[in-house]
């Protein structure tokens, strides 16, 4: 029998082992996505438009798609994230209905994106007859987004302790005034960083966009200001293949001469902007939080 | 929230004029090449083309959401589709050609022995001519485009063998280049030089033996209107049949004129001499 | 003249209509997420059911059968529609990418919280939270180019099938799992560490039997978390598996999942017919399943309670 301290020994040499074997799968993983990619990017890369059976192809519009759908989705998710991230944490208590709403928002956050995409597909693309747009697609990331903004929300409110808001009412505000103006400053760090790595995630959805934010992409001009033109980049009912999207799309046709650079290169890409993502959340979450609670 | 969806989707169809094409993979790459050569020519329209394959293309045109609806396959060929409420445009024709990994020795099949192959029958490429091999068959998904036509013109009333599925041709392709011993099919447009196609009956998959159908296996890219075009809609399909088009980038893809054809094939893959 | 005084006595004052106004506005913001969980269910239920009312087929019949033909009618005037290939292929390469993925997170969750929690936080951490926002095209794309001719040279076949999936899969959910079960173990109260080491544990003896232990309800959530994004997982697996429609008859034998079918047919079916509808059933699988790895979740989460 091994006594206590050789045990020890082998398990600790286990778990490096393995935590190094992550690592190496992880890293190795990053090192080929970059290393096949990287070298295809380049200025003309991320600015010209794609086509999809002559040489040459940029991804410069997905690109603006995926950041502009991204923009929507958060700006309709938001405000009802937060909302319900309030009224979970601050006034639902602990009845039946509260644990239905609890359920449905992990249901939600497991449905299979391929069944949240056909959702979008036939409600908002067909029903509403909204097409294949910008507005189906944000939609839909609507869909996929809540769960994880609404409960990222109600965490960190929640996180907030009581006596902050005890604080609140014994200086005579009313529940909600407290909320507003003492828990949600103090929990904004927790919520900032939740929404970034949200946005993270929906950035490299592609599943549930194929049907509803379409697979083409018209060539955008920036200096169209007809809000109703499908060039104009704004415009919310022009289809709008995002950079996932692309990937996809590239690889199942192959019919673009350079299809495996391209799709090297934006993954690439993809890559890079969740890699900013995550910093920018760890940066903003330090940043706020410096700020709110005075410290250096 | 809602009402302004609506308002922005109520506006967002008045103010130029645009139409929407949904359907067959196979040929959304012509047709969008043609859609954004003919939005640079003239101004303030949009043409739209997306993909998701020939059955939401047909499904989509029966429902009036969009208004061109393209399929690889007559909407009579399709079940659940009233094709009597549909007009068929046919833009082109498009040869199938089976493809096999390069260490493959075979190079000639008859359209008996590929039958065979695919129907299970024929194991390994020794029986063919080739090495002691195991075939592996790639299908494509079934109800597309591709495997209808192959399954009209090789088939018949035989069965494909249980195999594994495949929807899009560029896996298909990375599938066969990396499997000893695989086979499947794609249409000509997608021929590249990473797999090995073969001839059937001692001939070659060409442009030229697709119109006088001494290559057999082929169909029609069709594109479906609810009624008679009207407006943009009915431009366009004009436009699609001009030799501007026709000519140029029908042929560069690999597509067949139509009007090249010196056969037809009907909805029951009859096959009528013009 | 007005009694502004006894005005302000009697009307409700600003702040508490505008307590009730935030009231009401939260609530009916998660009302619409409610509605929208009930319509999807509702929506998915409705079409899924559609193959077994309209056309007739029967639901033991849908999950046990093995042949998949929605075109064909058999003797009843029925469409074949057997699921149980894709369903037992989805349950084995959800269970296998699992059973390999566990133990990896586990070592590397211990090796955050309880051996060296700055080098964690430094390395370990923002990769795995990176690995979360990789798409999972790029995943199935590096599994066609990678991991399938791999397998292919080591356990023979044409490298597609079951476990090439289980290993996209595995590296798929691993981040999940591990960022999980970090959360479970950090839950693990301080002085349960501190009364094991002061009764002279080494630090293994500790966590195998004090930390893992009290983590353990934790640790299952994260487990069973990531099996429902394996099962729910389309685009990367369908890249690898094969498609075929046969029972797997190996590991390398070439098969399917419901999700495979499901993205690879739906763009060929026609809606309302047939072979549509049958699609259908098989997201109602989908998310049947998904309420029922819910179920589980919350089912441990209670018995676990402190």
């Amino acid at each position: 029998m091994f006594n206590a301290k050789v045990k020890d020994k082998i398990a600790t040499g286990i778990i490096y082992t393995l935590s190094g074997i992550i690592v190496i799968i992880l890293a190795s993983l990053l090192l080929y996505i970059l290393g096949s990619g990287l070298r295809y990017v380049n200025w003309d890369f991320l600015t010209s438009t794609s086509s999809d059976f002559s040489k040459g192809s940029g991804v410069g519009v997905q690109l603006f798609n995926s950041f502009y759908l991204l923009v929507i989705s958060m700006l309709i998710s938001i405000p009802i994230s937060v909302s319900s991230g309030i009224y979970l944490s601050e006034y639902a208590g602990k009845s039946k209905i509260v644990n239905v709403i609890r359920i449905s928002i992990e249901v939600l956050s497991s449905l299979p994106s391929i069944v949240v995409g056909l959702f979008g597909f036939l409600v908002f693309v067909i029903y509403f007859h909204m097409g294949f747009s910008i507005l189906s697609g944000a939609l839909t990331l609507t869909v996929f987004n809540l769960p994880i903004l609404t409960r990222s929300v109600e965490d960190s409110l929640k996180a907030v302790p009581g006596s902050q808001r005890e604080a609140g009412l014994s200086l005579g505000l009313s529940k909600w005034e407290t909320v507003i103006h003492v828990i949600i400053p103090s929990a904004l760090p927790g919520i900032i960083t939740g929404m970034v790595l949200g946005a993270g995630r929906i950035f490299g959805e592609a599943a549930a966009l194929i049907y509803t934010a379409g697979q083409s992409a018209p060539p955008l001009e920036f200096s169209n200001f007809n809000i109703f033109s499908p060039t104009n980049p704004l415009n919310l009912m022009r289809p709008a293949e995002t950079l996932a999207v692309h990937i996809w799309k590239v690889n199942s046709e192959g019919l673009v001469a350079n299809a495996d650079q391209v799709s090297a290169g934006s993954s690439a890409i993809l890559i890079i902007a969740v890699l900013i993502f995550n910093l920018l959340a760890r940066y903003i979450g330090n940043k706020v939080y410096k700020k709110i609670t005075g410290g250096e | 929230m809602l009402s302004l969806i609506l308002i922005l989707s109520g506006c967002g169809k008045s103010s130029y004029e645009s139409i929407t094409a949904v359907g067959s993979t196979a040929v959304q790459p012509l047709v969008e090449q043609a859609a954004s050569k003919y939005d640079l020519e003239h101004d303030n329209t949009y043409i739209n083309v997306q993909g998701g394959g020939s059955g939401t293309g047909l499904s989509q045109i029966q429902q009036g959401a969009v208004d061109i609806g393209s399929s690889d396959l007559y909407a009579e060929q399709k079940k659940g589709i009233d094709a009597s409420k549909l007009v068929d445009h046919r833009i082109c024709a498009v040869g199938m050609v089976p493809i096999v990994n390069k260490e493959v020795k075979v190079k000639n099949l008859t359209l008996t022995q590929l039958k065979d192959i695919f129907s299970g029958k024929i194991k390994n490429w020794k029986e063919v001519g080739g090495q002691n091999l195991d075939i592996t068959i790639v299908n494509r998904a079934d109800g597309s485009g591709t495997r209808t036509a192959f399954a009209n013109d090789v088939m018949g009333d035989t069965e494909f063998a249980s195999s594994q599925e495949q929807d899009s041709t560029g896996t298909v392709r990375q599938i066969v280049k990396n499997t000893d011993g695989a086979i499947s099919y794609v249409s000509m447009p997608y021929l590249d030089n990473n797999t090995k196609p073969l001839k059937v009956n001692g001939v070659k998959a060409t442009v030229e033996n697709v119109q006088s159908n001494a290559w057999p296996i082929w169909s029609y890219e069709h594109l479906y209107t609810k009624g008679e075009p009207k407006g943009l809609t009915k431009k366009f399909l004009a436009y699609l049949m001009t030799d501007e088009v026709q000519n140029k980038i029908v042929k560069e893809m690999k597509y067949v004129p139509i009007k090249d054809m010196q056969y037809e094939k009907d909805a029951n893959n009859k096959l009528i001499k013009k | 003249m007005k009694d502004t005084i006894r005005e302000s006595l009697t009307q409700r004052s600003k702040s508490a209509k505008l307590e009730t106004r935030g009231k009401i506005i939260s609530l009916s913001f998660t009302a619409v997420i409610v509605i929208l969980v009930i319509s999807i269910i509702g929506f998915v239920a409705a079409k899924g059911s559609l193959i077994f009312i309209k056309d007739g087929v029967n639901p033991f019949d849908f999950l046990t059968h093995t042949t998949w033909k929605p075109n064909t009618l058999d003797a009843n005037g029925h469409p074949i529609i057997g699921a149980a290939p894709m369903i037992v292929g989805s349950f084995v390469v959800t269970l296998f990418a699992a059973i390999i993925a566990t133990p990896f997170a586990i070592a590397a969750a211990v090796y955050m919280t309880e051996i060296s929690s700055k080098w964690g936080k430094k390395i370990l951490q923002p990769v795995i939270e990176l690995l979360v926002g990789i798409p999972s095209v790029v995943y199935g794309f590096i599994g066609l180019t990678v991991v399938v001719p791999f397998v292919k040279d080591v356990a023979g076949g044409s490298g597609l099938g079951v476990l090439s999936g289980a290993f996209v899969l595995f590296v798929m959910i691993l981040p999940t799992i591990t960022s999980m079960t970090v959360d479970a173990l950090k839950a693990v109260p301080r002085n349960y560490r501190e009364a094991s080491l002061a009764l002279g544990a080494t630090r293994w003896q500790t966590t195998s039997k004090v930390v893992l232990r009290a983590a353990t309800p934790g640790i299952l959530t994260a487990i069973i978390f990531g099996m429902s994004r394996a099962f729910g997982e389309a685009l990367a697996v369908q890249m690898v598996i094969g498609n075929a429609m046969l029972m797997p008859t190996s590991l390398v034998s070439p098969s399917s999942t419901l999700t495979s079918v499901l993205t690879m047919n739906m763009g060929n079916s026609v809606q309302g017919s047939t072979s549509n509808n049958a699609l259908w059933s098989l997201a109602l699988i989908l998310l049947l399943m998904s309420l029922i790895f819910n179920t589980v979740t919350r089912a441990i989460a209670k018995r676990g309670e402190f």
